[in-house]
């Protein structure tokens, strides 16, 4: 009963929210969505604890997905001992970075005053929840060898159960405690994802990478306004000024 | 030929007296808000000094501005879009809050609360950040005055073309000289700001060209702030979101000044419409330093010239506000007179305001101790003027002296010319010859002096028609999508996200 509620309820409230609650907050409160970056308050002790943070947890990230979509091809890679041991060492020291990053950023906002003034209930969650998820993970990885291997084979079954609505449980059953309380607080960190800071990472502008330099905005339409003038031989726009969204 | 029009500015320096007035109506209109209150969308600071931030112009420190490049292109000094990604978690050279302050209020209560003692009560600074006492280290205009101070003036970065031995002479207390330099947004024309936003929140409108950061778009990358060569967006500590100078838009739109440019107690500042041609903007920015100034002025154009008119129809500028153009004060002290120069072109975002760069601390000397302005010549000139030309050319033309020079030599001549005519003191030679060596004849001396010294209002602040009652008309599919990126209030309260 327990581990439906946990594994099967939980999962599904999460995700709902996740979904519902994200796209709500985008369409009604756009303002809300910011990185709320505190750099200009604090900007040296930032840096050794964002930093290390982002890479570590962007790369573990990066592993659970790249294992989630292709776990046969996972196990396949792992056949090779000396393959294995790369990916796991990989896994462990992002990992690591994200633990050092996370304990940095916690000191932080305890100690400085500046920081401690915009840091919000949810925000002491949030990080609390990440702090836990990430100490259980870098504990499963040294303790229960060898993570990519099992997570392939079992846990990842269990998320595509899931994701496909015909929910089974039985692969999760028999993991150990850590494990399971990882998954658990993943679940958690994904339901209150919506309604924290963490929504900043939906808007990862990757465009920015294609987009013109300068974005200039015309609020009326120029041919409507001015209908007597002819803008058949106007140009789309200057090589530098190009008309934005 | 792209005809497009800018709201654009020029500060007669000459005429500034440091009052701080506009600053101040601009942050009861504008930033008088939690997390805004360290901010200054207008400041005004003392020259030789460094500024606000704490040397703002140093670029070698804060990477902001254009960086001129072999194959045409210019490239923000904080690097190329993928550094700006990958800097995204951690910006390096963003100003910290100390390199502004940290804005303070005092515990006035305890004035009047404090239990009855032997000692006055005082009433000690709170930060308005934190909310505890604290010690000021410095607040806003806190080197105020303090030319020649070797804290401030000392660290100024224009300092580094001249000589030590020019340098020292600045500081001493008889030769001391300083004049203020008020600052806004400056509207540019390749704004740096706009280039470096991640999210494209930063745009330029196309009517009028001012430059808005949108706020539901932006998500506080905090990347305009290092981007910007003069420090005008800031980032709001409390909404987690950027913002800067909006021009005072919604009171242009209806035909009122600036705030700072309404309450100016100098009169120094104009306002007015430039039409310039947004085709050949790379070309002005692919030249080397002393020629920018020059090409910056090129690229404006004269709206009188019926090709230009005609060209400015297509693209949708309305007659009317040809008109203003034709009327514009800017124009002439820019284009006409070019006795307008902009702040650091090096930067090359090719700002929008211009200033006139000071004449009297400059042509003022002391003799045997007495503060001295007039000499056998009347004025001194400028060839001996008390804060070196080279100064003056590293803040407004790019180390061009012949900019500068040119410019204080026009002020010049304009002041013997009215100088004879109203005291009659100086001979018809002398102002003649002032005159031929800027190329000025008389009628163009009397226009300078009427539009520098007795302008009305509506002489300095000729704002084109917006037109923004059909632009409205125009938002018909659906407004509040049209609201962000067209700049009329909130339709969200703005409150800090969770
Ligand atoms: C997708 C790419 C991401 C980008 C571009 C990004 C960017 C940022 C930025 C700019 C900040 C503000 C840093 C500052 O104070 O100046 C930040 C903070 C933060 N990010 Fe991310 N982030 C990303 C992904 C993530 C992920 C995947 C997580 C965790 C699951 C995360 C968790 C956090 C947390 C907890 C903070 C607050 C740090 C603190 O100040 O205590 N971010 N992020
Ligand atoms: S002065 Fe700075 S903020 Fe203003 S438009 Fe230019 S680059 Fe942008
Ligand atoms: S109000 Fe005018 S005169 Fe006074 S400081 Fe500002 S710009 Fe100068």
């Amino acid at each position: 009963m327990m581990d439906n509620l946990l594994f099967i309820v939980l999962p599904y409230i999460a995700v709902t929210l996740f979904v519902v609650v994200s796209i709500y907050r985008y369409i009604t409160d756009k303002f809300s969505y910011s990185s709320l970056s505190s750099q200009l308050l604090e900007s040296d002790e930032l840096f050794y604890g964002v930093v290390p943070w982002h890479i570590g947890i962007i790369g573990a990230l990066t592993g659970h997905l790249i294992g989630f979509l292709f776990p046969k091809e996972v196990l396949w890679f792992n056949g090779v001992p000396v393959r294995l041991y790369i990916l796991e060492t990989t896994g462990l020291v992002f990992g690591l970075l994200a633990l050092i990053g996370i304990v940095a950023l916690m000191w932080r906002r305890i100690r400085v005053p500046r920081i401690r003034s915009v840091t919000s209930t949810v925000d002491t969650i949030v990080l609390v929840l990440l702090f836990a998820q990430v100490v259980l993970g870098v504990y499963t990885a040294l303790f229960y060898r060898w993570g990519s291997s099992w997570y392939a084979a079992s846990a990842v079954p269990y998320l595509r159960s899931l994701l496909f609505f015909q929910p089974d449980i039985e692969m999760v059953k028999p993991l150990p405690h850590i494990i399971k309380t990882h998954i658990i607080n993943a679940f958690l960190i994904i339901a209150i994802f919506p309604f924290s800071r963490l929504v900043h990472m939906v808007s990862l502008p990757i465009e920015y990478l294609w987009r013109p330099y300068q974005v200039v905005i015309w609020n009326w339409n120029r041919k409507k306004i001015r209908g007597q003038y002819s803008l058949s031989n106007a140009k789309e726009d200057s090589e530098l000024n190009v008309i934005g969204r | 030929m792209d005809v497009r029009l800018q709201v654009s500015m020029v500060f007669h320096l000459d005429k500034c007296i440091g009052c701080h007035t506009c600053s101040i109506a601009c942050k009861n209109v504008w930033t008088d808000r939690k997390g805004a209150e360290y901010m200054w969308w207008n400041n005004v600071e003392t020259k030789p000094g460094t500024g606000y931030p704490t040397k703002w112009e140093d670029q070698s420190k804060y990477n902001g501005g254009w960086e001129k490049k072999g194959n045409g292109k210019p490239e923000l000094k904080m690097g190329n879009r993928a550094s700006r990604l990958i800097n995204i978690f951690h910006n390096p050279s963003l100003p910290k809050m100390d390199d502004y302050y940290e804005p303070f209020t005092y515990k006035y209560e305890d004035l009047f609360d404090s239990p009855e003692g032997a000692d006055q009560p005082t009433a000690r600074p709170i930060s308005m950040v934190t909310g505890k006492f604290m010690d000021i280290e410095a607040g806003p205009n806190w080197d105020d005055d303090l030319g020649g101070s070797p804290v401030y003036a000392e660290n100024d970065p224009n300092f580094e073309g001249l000589s030590p031995e020019e340098q020292q002479e600045l500081f001493d207390v008889e030769r001391l000289v300083f004049f203020y330099l008020p600052r806004i947004c400056n509207h540019c024309l390749n704004p740096a700001c706009v280039a470096a936003c991640p999210s494209g929140a930063i745009y330029k409108r196309g009517e009028d060209g001012i430059v808005l950061i949108n706020q539901e778009v932006c998500r506080g990358w905090r990347m305009c702030v290092s981007a910007c060569p003069y420090k005008k967006t800031y980032y709001n500590w409390s909404t987690g979101k950027s913002e800067k100078c909006i021009l005072c838009f919604p009171r242009l739109e209806t035909g009122q000044a600036p705030a700072c440019f309404h309450s100016c107690v100098g009169r120094i500042r104009y306002l007015g419409g430039i039409l310039y041609d947004a085709d050949r903007l790379t070309d002005a920015l692919n030249v080397d330093d002393d020629k920018l100034v020059e090409a910056h002025r090129d690229l404006i154009l004269d709206p009188r010239d019926p090709v230009v008119r005609e060209k400015a129809k297509e693209n949708g500028i309305d007659e009317r506000t040809l008109e203003a153009c034709e009327r514009s004060p800017v124009y002439r002290y820019v284009k006409e007179w070019k006795m307008a120069l902009p702040l650091h072109s090096e930067f090359r975002t090719l700002p929008m305001l211009f200033y006139v760069p000071p004449l009297l601390p400059v042509m003022a000397k002391t003799e045997n101790g007495v503060y001295e302005t007039a000499n056998d010549e009347l004025f001194s000139p400028i060839e001996k003027a008390r804060l070196p030309i080279k100064y003056l050319a590293s803040l407004f033309s790019a180390g061009n002296t012949d900019q500068v020079s040119y410019a204080l030599k026009k002020q010049y001549a304009v002041r013997l010319f009215k100088r004879l005519e109203t005291v009659g003191d100086v001979s018809q030679e002398v102002v003649d010859k002032a005159l031929a060596e800027c190329g000025m004849d008389a009628a163009e001396a009397e226009a300078v002096y009427r539009l520098t010294s007795l302008p009305t209002m509506d002489e300095r602040v000729v704002i084109p028609p917006m037109h923004r009652e059909e632009a409205m008309a125009m938002l018909d599919d659906d407004m509040w999508e049209q609201k962000g990126s067209a700049g009329f209030g909130f339709r969200e309260a703005p409150v800090r996200g969770a």
